[in-house]
């Protein structure tokens, strides 16, 4: 198996991952978290495998009785799959108070999943942009290191930490050198490939992972893809780890087309921007959680979000923009008009989908095809 | 029948005053936009900090994004309003106040008459999602300026890992904010800020919300002496102008009057025979819902909305670790501090961290929120609970299903009905008119009369 598949491998095998990981550090702890706003540096720090929480894209009524329908899809999925005993093997949960639908998703876990893990919440700011937000996010992660410590019973030294973010930030360069990589005019990696990329370090130990992404950026400067690249595009939404649908683009339709970048928490929101070390770890690490491309729920009085959107799409030579909206998600619906403008005002046409669950292939598939048949059509 | 008592009843005395000092606002905001009278507005969230702006002046007034939208929806004027924003590309599920307010904002129309009342400027307290992100199409849109102070990160339940360490962070933090605020004001509107008005804000806004919800305590009273459709007329007091000295003697008056109607055992509707819990927001335009609730002798006696939205509540645990609420108590010597600047915002942050419990709902939407539903179930004396599954408004329906649980629980039946709270387009009348009816006979409650 090639590195690149591996990645697939552990997305699809995440939970017999964790569990392996489990037998192995047979004194670790398993961290679930909800949203990417959680500092994961400082729990691994302190030992604890932190591994993201995503659902599972299948239709489900575990998650009715303790959330409201008009919640956002993912936050259902993501309830669900503890409700029906997936992660099992969690000691803890931990959310970054991200937004309320998954903070709802978050609780409810704490109130309904058995065995409770033990719930370490952080409390980031809402708004990254104020000038008091870095001080603020630096002292709350003094107080998340100490409930962790508290937890794991051992201190987080800073040795521990400075190891922890030369990991995450190894890990970070290496998926953007991947990522790099895509700006050719036929991307070695496709978008479906990236996505369990990142996925699969939302997963894994990253030190782990980095030992495969070392092989897989050997193996893909190397890579032909036999397929066409055809039309270039972004995809722009919160998360999206829907593999039908990401398939459905790259491989089942008359039109070839390729996702040569995003913008998603499960691709390069994620992990675009590193840690810049300095003397204070914590605050470190607080500037880097502020300064990171924020999620809509965070990027608030201005729009601080649509240049690095546009910055990716100009260097990656982006034909086509899809917005896609889990249906009910707010932060993401308000913006979604004026970043429709905005891209069109800078000369990349945009097409609308709405997200749930699972996604209408047919008809998504005539939607997609029909808007690159309208970027490929020659002016006549 | 025979056996149901019938309770007097009449109109409050105060009910004119409560629908004067609403639609003062109102009016205000229509001067500015016929460009009668060139009034300070600024425009945000009416559970936030609305009281800040009164040092840049008298004519300061407040134009609160959602009880504006409220109003819409209770007019008749949200498929309009709506529609313009809806052409604009925004989704049909958002918030209902936001999409009332913006469509205003899109349509050039103000729901009272005339245009829109372009703000001077644009003001925010961040707690709901929805919150920091609504004006910001609002401002772009106006070329106004926006100013949003951030309060997501409100204090925790205790059982939560709150440290004094912690708490601290989170005052600092909000304090902090709140003089930027001040400077940002100050810079945009050319205008020296006055701090004794900042005093005598802060002073207004902490004794009304307190007073507000020790006039719900008195709701406890069987008969309750105010029922959840006229409360709705008296809450808009404070959420529309809680800093003001008109609120602080509104609610003198209408606690001195609702004593009276304790004494004088005058009920807020004639029959009252099960007492209910609301939760969340109404369908505005939808009201009648309460008076139909009359006609089996079934009453609503108050709600986490129209107790809390503003603030004012305390919490506490008996020696049982029973959760309650009670009126947050404004501090001895609250003139003392804030005679400064720093000191009337450090007073003003107490009391919202203390004792904003909607704020802290939001960001702790279930584990502790739910309980609240269940105080005032069980310490209100009621026999249930009505719950609209508001389709219009995350904040208030975060963590709805679990309150749910926990009333059921705690053994009060529960009522639910979906909609949404200003989109008339989600509401099926007759769908819930038949909720309705079958509740009541599942609780074997007959119509009295029609």
């Amino acid at each position: 198996m090639g590195a690149i598949e591996k990645f697939q491998e552990i997305y699809e095998n995440r939970h017999a991952y964790a569990r392996d990981w489990n037998s192995r550090h047979p004194d670790g702890k398993i961290l679930g978290c909800f949203c990417t706003y959680v500092p994961e540096e400082i729990p691994y720090a302190a030992g604890i495998l932190p591994v993201r929480i995503l659902g599972s894209h299948e239709i489900e009524d575990d998650s009715s009785p303790h959330l409201f329908g008009m919640f956002c899809p993912f936050c259902r999925d993501v309830l669900a799959q503890g409700l029906q005993g997936r992660y099992e093997y969690l000691d803890g949960i931990s959310d970054g108070n991200c937004c309320m639908h998954l903070l709802q998703a978050y609780e409810a876990w704490g109130l309904n999943v058995k065995p409770q893990p033990k719930i370490l919440r952080v409390d980031t700011p809402s708004s990254t942009q104020n000038r008091h937000s870095r001080t603020y996010l630096r002292d709350e992660l003094e107080c998340f290191k100490e409930d962790l410590e508290e937890w794991v019973g051992k201190e987080i030294t800073d040795e521990a930490l400075d190891y922890a973010v030369e990991v995450y930030n190894e890990n970070r360069r290496l998926m953007k050198q991947i990522y790099e990589l895509r700006k050719a005019d036929d991307p070695p990696i496709t978008g479906l490939e990236s996505m369990y990329m990142v996925a699969s370090s939302q997963m894994m130990d990253k030190a782990e992972h980095n030992k495969i992404l070392l092989e897989a950026l050997e193996q893909v400067k190397e890579r032909k893809l036999d397929r066409e690249t055809g039309t270039r595009l972004m995809t722009v939404g919160s998360e999206n780890d829907d593999v039908e649908f990401l398939s459905m683009i790259e491989q089942k339709m008359v039109l070839p087309a390729t996702v040569v970048t995003d913008d998603h928490c499960t691709g390069t929101r994620y992990f675009w921007q590193e840690i810049i070390p300095e003397e204070d770890r914590l605050q470190a690490i607080a500037t880097r959680y502020i300064a990171r491309t924020p999620c809509p729920c965070k990027d608030f009085p201005e729009l601080r979000r649509f240049n690095n959107l546009l910055k990716l799409a100009k260097e990656w030579r982006v034909e086509g923009v899809l917005l896609m909206q889990q249906k009910f998600c707010d932060p993401h619906e308000i913006d979604i008009p004026s970043l429709k403008d905005f891209f069109e005002e800078n000369g990349f046409p945009t097409y609308f989908l709405e997200l749930d669950v699972t996604v209408p292939l047919g008809q998504f598939s005539t939607r997609v095809e029909a808007f690159i048949e309208s970027l490929t059509l020659d002016i006549i | 029948m025979a056996d149901v008592k019938k309770y007097s009843t009449k109109p409050f005395d105060c009910w004119g005053k409560a629908k004067e000092l609403r639609m003062d606002i109102y009016q205000k905001l229509a001067q500015k936009a016929s460009g009668e009278k060139d009034w300070l507005v600024a425009s945000g969230g009416t559970e936030g900090l609305i009281g800040l702006p009164a040092g840049l002046g008298e004519d300061y007034v407040f134009f609160g994004g959602e009880p504006y939208g409220a109003s819409t929806g209770a007019m008749g004027k949200s498929e309009e309003m709506m529609g313009h924003c809806e052409v604009k590309g925004y989704a049909r599920d958002l918030c209902g106040y936001c999409r009332n307010y913006l469509g205003s904002i899109f349509g050039d129309q103000f729901s009272f008459g005339g245009k829109y009342p372009h703000p001077d400027f644009y003001f925010q307290l961040h707690f709901c999602d929805t919150h920091g992100k609504w004006y910001q199409p609002a401002a772009k849109y106006t070329d106004k300026p926006y100013f949003v102070i951030d309060m997501g990160a409100p204090y925790r339940w205790p059982k939560w890992n709150e440290s004094e360490k912690r708490r601290k962070n989170k005052f600092n933090y909000l304090v902090t904010q709140m003089h930027d605020s001040i400077e940002w004001m100050e810079n945009i509107t050319g205008r020296t800020y006055d701090d004794e008005r900042l005093a005598d804000a802060v002073y207004n806004e902490i004794m009304s919300t307190s007073k507000w919800a020790k006039c719900c305590e008195l709701n406890k009273n069987v008969p309750a002496p105010m029922d959840e459709k006229s409360m709705y007329a008296f809450y808009i007091v404070h959420v529309l102008r809680r800093h003001t000295k008109e609120a602080v003697e509104f609610f003198d008056m209408l606690y001195d009057e609702l004593q009276d109607r304790i004494a004088k055992d005058i009920a807020g509707v004639e029959y009252e025979r099960f007492r209910m819990v609301h939760n969340s927001q109404p369908p505005w335009y939808a009201l009648h819902m309460f008076r139909y609730m009359e006609k089996f002798g079934v009453v609503c006696v108050g709600s986490q909305y129209d107790f809390m939205l503003s603030g004012g509540w305390d919490y506490y645990y008996d020696e049982n670790g029973i959760f309650h609420i009670r009126a947050g108590e404004p501090p001895a010597d609250l003139k003392d501090r804030i005679k400064t600047r720093d000191g009337a915002l450090k007073a003003m942050t107490s009391w919202i961290l203390d004792y904003g419990l909607t704020i802290r709902s939001f960001r702790f939407p279930m584990i502790e929120r739910r309980n609240i539903d269940v105080a005032i179930a069980r310490d209100w004396n009621c026999q249930g609970a009505m719950m609209h599954l508001n389709r219009g408004c995350e904040g208030w329906a975060v963590g709805q299903l679990e309150a749910r649980r926990a009333l059921v629980e705690a053994g009060f039946p529960v009522l639910t009905y979906e909609g949404n709270v200003a989109d008339p387009r989600e509401f099926d009348e007759s769908r819930t008119f038949a909720h309705i009816n079958a509740f009541m006979e599942s609780q074997r409650l007959k119509k009295l009369a029609n």
